[in-house]
């Protein structure tokens, strides 16, 4: 059942809780001072590596790194 | 057809009330008594494995009278900031303003908005910048906070901030789906919030 009560207005544009806590920790990550911004920015980083599997057998891996969008 | 309703109708209600709080915390014992008895029973060569009961130290019980220390436990998802650190207030930056939280507070789920955490211990005063996060209040008086990124007030670079103020100012004026103006107005609020941490 769909609460009437007022919601925030990032929950009224469609956004979801993860996604405006995201956004808040990303913007006071990117106001740090230098050394603990690089330190900070690099812990968030991910690291994919995506293979392809053809006939039963996968192919050469990439990476694709994903630093957290801004 | 309903029969068995008015069964059903007392039994909700009955499971309902008996239904603890949450926030109370119940007073579990060290090791399962039960347990060890009958492993004893069955392997009494084997000694009883270590159960998550004996690892974690578990919750203590609400005192009958406030102790005068709140303890508190500040998590991120990367450390561990504070762990059962005995301090005299927190002020948490709550959606609906600043909640000072002393010993014996009544126990409370918060959201928290961008803003200062301060710990107070005697006249040392240590301040965090949360970016969001929750705090939970237990009737034991153990706070829990909990927040995506906190850093020292004094990490932050001012002219950074200054710079996405403006930034998210102007990205506002010129926003025109929702999703883009609440992104601009969630760009506003952290950057305004820091700006008053570090001037404030």
């Amino acid at each position: 059942m769909a609460s009437n009560a007022a919601v925030p207005f990032w929950r009224a544009a469609g956004m979801t809780y993860i996604t405006y806590s995201n956004i808040c920790a990303n913007l006071v990550r990117n106001c740090l001072k230098e050394p603990y911004k690089t330190e900070a920015l690099s812990r968030e980083r991910v690291h994919f590596s995506i293979s392809k599997w053809t006939d039963g057998k996968p192919e050469k891996p990439t990476i694709r790194s994903d630093s957290p969008a801004e | 057809m309903f029969r068995q309703a008015s069964r059903l109708l007392a039994r909700t209600t009955a499971s309902r009330r008996s239904r603890a709080f949450s926030s109370d915390v119940p007073a579990t014992p060290a090791q399962d008594s039960n347990f060890i008895e009958s492993w004893t029973k069955v392997i009494p060569n084997i000694d009883p494995p270590k159960t998550p009961s004996s690892f974690m130290a578990p919750r203590p019980a609400t005192p009958s009278s406030i102790p005068t220390k709140l303890t508190v436990n500040f998590v991120l998802p990367y450390a561990s900031e504070l762990s059962g650190k005995e301090v005299d207030m927190v002020i948490v930056p709550a959606t609906t303003g600043q909640m000072g939280v002393l010993p014996g507070h009544v126990p409370t789920i918060a959201e928290l908005k961008p803003g200062i955490l301060s710990v107070h211990e005697g006249n040392d005063v240590t301040k965090y910048f949360l970016s969001s996060g929750f705090a939970l209040i237990h009737a034991n008086s153990v706070a829990d906070i909990i927040a995506v990124e906190a850093v020292p007030v004094d990490h932050l670079d001012p002219a950074l901030v200054q710079k996405g103020l403006a930034d998210f100012t102007q990205k506002l004026n010129s926003a025109t789906t929702d999703l883009d103006k609440a992104e601009a107005q969630i760009g506003i609020d952290v950057h305004s919030a820091m700006n008053s941490a570090i001037t404030g």
